[in-house]
């Protein structure tokens, strides 16, 4: 079932909750979109609400967990990486034992628009020494990657999360294996294309390797639920044999998954191209969700036709994307 | 705790002295550093240390003590000149100062040096962290008090009026907060850069209990620091804020006051100069007590 990952972070909290009496969380008045109203109906003590003031929350929480607790600070990813030298210096540089929450990922929250898309949030976080950085591309895997950050993860973490409902793509037997890719859907056949998504593009993805199937184009999908740590080793070992690399992101292509496989590429002697798509160095827009998808080249749609242009080497025509006020 | 004598006071004052001699060396060995508001602030940390914080003491597992946070992370010389007297670090590792490997960092590293608590150096970010600590304590039922040192520049920071709209909200009694109110920062003096008075009446506004004194009278330091613990023995809900008017580079006369001093390291004449003035003052004050 269609589930918001912001959804299954809130639901997932409220059940760690009674296991894990360290967990207190933290809210700057989002309480109700960052889902973690669900913790603060059946913890009513533990839940502390800091007003609309982000910076403090992110130094209160660095301070909470030195006494012990596990404090989950909730907001927009926007709000939140936006106080970026409090975290760098009181979460990040004191390693603060904290999970810093950032919902609303990208253009695929649709009508609000621009100032509350968080675009570069995984670009900063990323960016930061010690600081784990991860998104979650549907429920199970987001229960998942919770149960892994309150009983495993140590130091301080960033989880991206959308506003808008994602589809069940979890395969069946799979195992979640931090810091590891994660194959979604084999190739029919030896895979020519290697896309790999994270989050809500993981379902586009998909969509996008059948459409291709059809058309003689057999392309694998795989997921980064890691980008920090990210898994380079496998990466490189995909890059071998295929003839296009493709990342999906709703993000920046600068700095954040595209950017992850960059960098793994880099290393190698000799590889495959990398076809990045995401917002490409623009701003976010209202609109619908599907049209700002379609318009920035998130789209499967799209995804199928800018493949085919890179596989005949238009990389320029592949990664054009709408201007900033143009 | 009982009511500090004045003999006690007179005893602190010049402990704080003799720590103004070990920044002044600190500062001349790793060739720059702080003065001025390491200065201002030694009185009120060597206060905190050596009487009212408790379980100041290297043998009290860190778990019970009262805590300590320096906001105002660039006045760091004068913490480690009170960790060292106290024992937590040796008298001749302050040598390595800034030096590279050492856990003494230019500001406070709370991983290298896990009790200064917090790792700050970008101000208006320690009172958010206190104030954590502080929450920490209170949702656990535990008595430990949390103490933050601010510098009065540092109010310009948005972070920190944040802080002190929360705090009072959460009734944290057991937070105090101390103003090194020294009127100095790099490109002037508070007054003029960007004025922040009527300090006492903002804090006021906000909900906190606020006490003014003079932050180089030891006497006025002990009594302020006892009465924010009786507030809270009593049942007071509000956090405590004592302004502390201090002097920028207090104790060394060339100092006073000059903002040219915030953050130049003495050479070698200036520190023989500040270390004969510093013991004229100390053998002075020996002779009121």
């Amino acid at each position: 079932m269609a589930k918001a990952t912001r959804q299954s972070f809130g639901e997932a909290l409220a059940r760690l909750g009674e296991s894990h009496p360290e967990i207190v969380v933290l809210d700057a008045d989002l309480s109700k979109s960052t889902k973690s109203d669900l913790f603060a109906k059946k913890f009513p003590n533990r839940f502390i609400e800091m007003g609309i003031a982000e910076a403090n929350m992110i130094g209160t929480a660095a301070g909470l967990s030195f006494t012990g607790k596990l404090p989950f600070l909730c907001s927009f990813g926007c709000f939140l990486t936006g106080r970026y030298d409090t975290i760098r210096l009181s979460v990040a540089y004191a390693q603060a034992n904290v999970r810093l929450i950032g919902t609303h990922a990208g253009i695929g929250i649709g009508d609000d628009g621009h100032s509350q898309m968080g675009l570069e949030d995984i670009s900063l976080m990323r960016a930061l020494p010690t600081m784990g950085v991860f998104q979650p591309m549907d429920a199970k895997e987001t229960d998942l990657l919770m149960d892994f950050l309150v009983n495993e993860w140590k130091g301080p973490a960033y989880v991206r999360l959308t506003r808008q409902a994602l589809p069940d793509l979890f395969p069946a037997n799979a195992k979640f294996i931090p810091g590891k890719l994660l194959q979604v859907l084999p190739a029919t056949g030896k895979a020519q294309v290697i896309c790999i998504a994270t989050g809500a593009t993981v379902a586009e993805g998909v969509k996008a390797a059948q459409a291709l199937a059809s058309q003689g184009i057999p392309m694998a999908v795989w997921n980064a639920h890691s980008l920090k740590p990210f898994d380079e080793q496998t990466t490189l070992s995909l890059a071998k044999d295929a003839k296009l690399l493709v990342t999906v992101e709703d993000h920046s292509v600068i700095g954040g998954l595209g950017s992850c496989v960059a960098e793994a590429l880099a290393t190698a002697p000799a590889h495959a191209p990398l076809l990045r798509l995401g917002v490409q160095d623009t701003f976010g827009e209202s609109g619908e969700a599907d049209e700002l998808y379609e318009k920035h080249g998130l789209s499967a749609n799209q995804i199928v036709r800018r493949v085919q242009l890179a596989l005949k080497g238009e990389f320029a025509e592949a990664t054009r994307g709408p201007r900033h006020h143009a | 705790m009982q009511t500090p004598s004045k003999s006690e006071a007179v005893r602190l004052a010049s402990i704080a002295n003799e720590l103004r001699v070990w920044i002044i060396d600190m500062l001349e060995e790793a060739k720059s550093g702080h003065p001025g508001g390491s200065l201002s602030a030694i009185d009120i940390i060597t206060a905190l240390w050596f009487r009212d914080m408790r379980g100041a003491d290297p043998r009290v597992p860190a778990a019970d003590r009262d805590r300590f946070i320096l906001s105002k992370g660039h006045a760091v010389p004068a913490l480690y000149a009170v960790l060292a007297k106290k024992g937590f670090i040796g008298v001749d590792e302050l040598k390595t100062l800034r030096r590279t490997g050492s856990r003494l960092q230019g500001h406070p590293d709370r991983v290298r040096m896990p009790i200064v608590e917090a790792s700050t150096g970008s101000l208006g970010q320690g009172l958010s962290v206190a104030q954590g600590l502080a929450l920490g304590f209170k949702l656990d039922g535990k008595t430990s008090r949390v103490y933050c040192l601010i510098g009065d520049g540092e109010l310009q920071e948005g972070q920190i009026w944040e802080a002190m709209m929360s705090a009072p909200k959460f009734e944290l009694s057991n937070l105090c907060v101390i103003l090194d109110a020294n009127n100095g920062q790099i490109d002037g003096h508070v007054s003029e850069v960007m004025p922040i008075e009527p300090i006492a009446e903002k804090w006021r506004a906000f909900g906190w209990h606020v006490v003014e004194i003079n932050g180089h009278d030891m006497e006025q330091i002990l009594e302020a620091l006892q009465g924010a613990r009786e507030l809270e023995k009593d049942g007071g809900k509000k956090p405590v804020f004592i302004l502390a008017r201090t002097v920028k580079g207090k104790g060394v006369s060339f100092m006073e006051n000059k903002i040219e001093w915030h953050g130049a390291a003495p050479k070698a004449e200036d520190a023989k100069r500040a270390r004969e003035e510093l013991a004229k003052l100390q053998n002075g004050g020996h002779k009121h007590g």
